[in-house]
């Protein structure tokens, strides 16, 4: 670790942090067959060798649970995270570049950013028949205004940057312009702002799950999982909530962290570092 | 065949009512080289802008050829070398790429202008702000060019570099029938290039009563 620079250091973090995501998304997808087979003559174990997690009250394993849900809030993540962000990229863009829609847009960020996001989540999923299309569609659009925000003010410095107006004096033509010199510029932002969003959507995801209105019961969903374990917390079944509650905290801190990192290697004034 | 300002008159927006410029008339001519010269503030660099087309005048028109600057399509014909080129290169570009911007660059200028291959590849925060400048020169003299605005562009230089680089814009003007509007604070400088000096004057003060 020593003789490597930060800037290396970073990069191994980063591929660390993603193969330990990727993994996690993988192993929940082979283990989802696992995750809801029942077997009502291990019910309630608490947690052991066999059962690292324990089992619940249907004798399901709780480490195949945890791991299927966690890799469905991943993949719940990544869709609303990619929506929302081109949502903000679009509407960003298109603020900057007309008056008239900025106003209109300006007006819908504060608007959006006014309400709860939570509350706006409920009732855009419940609008959207819950499940899975109801989280996704509740947490990317409740979730663009403030990356919007972010590129709109991008954009609109860039706008008026000498390099830029120099180039269009130049002769530069407009498409080159754009892929020359707006959008690498927007794209640390962009990125950060995009792997920032996953954490968001994962707890959203959670917690409209956990309050009801999100997947359905049957579906091993962290949500689903910490909602039901708390009828039985009360009766010292401590396992259920603490470790599938640990993972999603670790799984959060781990996309905040991929955030942070790709900020740093792409961040130019940390370029050389 | 002409660059000619009629009648400038351009005001910030929001910069209180006070124009910074105020019915400003000159005209260039190819070949020809003038040096402007004012206190600071007083919109040496903001006549420039308005000439290179980087800021419409609040009143007045800008004239080359007879035909107002802004009908004119792609590459403009005149071209305005900035005081501070790093802000005119992109900092996520090699130089190269910024080099040919708008289509590819005379050898010949790059060995005149004393332009290391080697400095090619890099980036603009790795070089110092004279050899960007040579960077933005060489630019600044595409085809299409015929006017040149030359915003303090030495101002930053040592003198031996300062020399070689006039030297080498004169040649250029000369070869190529440019005309040059020479912004400078140093009046041997312009006495020495220039082939004859304007002083921007101040805006009438409006004599505002005391209230």
């Amino acid at each position: 670790m020593r003789q490597l620079n930060r800037r290396q250091r970073t990069l191994l973090l980063l591929l660390l942090t993603l193969s330990v995501l990727l993994a996690v998304t993988l192993a929940g997808a082979l283990l989802t067959q696992r995750a809801t087979e029942t077997d009502f003559f291990r019910m309630n174990r608490s947690p052991s060798l066999t059962f690292l997690f324990g089992t619940d009250w249907m004798g399901r394993d709780m480490l195949a649970r945890t791991l299927a849900g966690l890799s469905l809030s991943i993949r719940i993540g990544v869709l609303t995270a990619l929506v929302s962000a081109v949502i903000a990229l679009l509407c960003g863009v298109a603020a900057a570049l007309s008056r008239r829609a900025d106003a209109v847009l300006s007006w819908c960020i504060d608007l959006f950013l006014g309400i709860p996001h939570i509350l706006l989540v409920m009732l855009i999923s419940l609008a959207f028949g819950r499940g899975f299309l109801g989280v996704v569609a509740g947490v990317s659009l409740s979730h663009w205004p403030s990356l919007a925000r972010v590129i709109r003010g991008e954009v609109l410095s860039l706008r008026h940057a000498p390099y830029l107006l120099a180039a269009e004096k130049l002769g530069a033509p407009r498409g080159q312009i754009v892929r020359r010199h707006l959008l690498p510029h927007l794209l640390p932002q962009f990125l950060t702002g995009l792997i920032l969003q996953f954490p968001h959507a994962i707890l959203h995801e959670a917690s409209v799950t956990f309050l009801g209105f999100g997947l359905s019961s049957e579906q091993p969903a962290i949500g689903v999982i910490l909602s039901e374990s708390m009828q039985y917390l009360t009766t010292g079944r401590w396992w259920l909530a603490l470790f599938p509650g640990l993972a999603l905290v670790g799984v959060v801190l781990l996309f905040a962290a991929l955030g942070e990192q790709v900020r740093r290697v792409l961040d130019p004034s940390s370029v050389h570092q | 065949m002409s660059l000619e300002a009629r009648s400038l008159t351009f005001r910030y927006p929001r910069r209180g009512k006070k124009p910074v410029l105020e019915h400003v008339n000159l005209t260039l001519e190819p070949g020809e080289r003038i040096g402007l010269t004012a206190p600071s503030g007083r919109g040496k660099t903001t006549l420039c802008k308005l000439l290179a087309g980087y800021e419409r005048p609040t009143a007045g028109e800008i004239l080359l050829d007879g035909r107002p600057l802004s009908h004119y399509r792609g590459a403009c014909p005149v071209q305005m070398i900035w005081q501070h080129p790093e802000t005119v290169l992109d900092p996520l570009l090699p130089l190269e790429v910024s080099l040919k911007e708008a289509g590819p660059v005379e050898e010949r200028l790059l060995e005149e202008l004393h332009i290391q291959p080697q400095w090619l590849r890099r980036y603009p925060q790795e070089l110092s702000g004279g050899e960007l400048q040579r960077f933005c020169i060489a630019r600044a003299l595409g085809r299409a060019t015929r006017y040149l605005l030359c915003d303090e562009i030495t101002a930053m230089l040592d003198p031996i570099t300062q020399a070689q680089i006039w030297g080498f814009l004169l040649r250029e003007a000369e070869r190529r029938n440019l005309g040059l509007l020479i912004v400078s604070h140093s009046a041997p400088l312009l006495e020495r290039v220039c082939t004859r000096v304007e002083v921007l004057s101040s805006p009438p003060e409006k004599t505002t009563p005391l209230s």
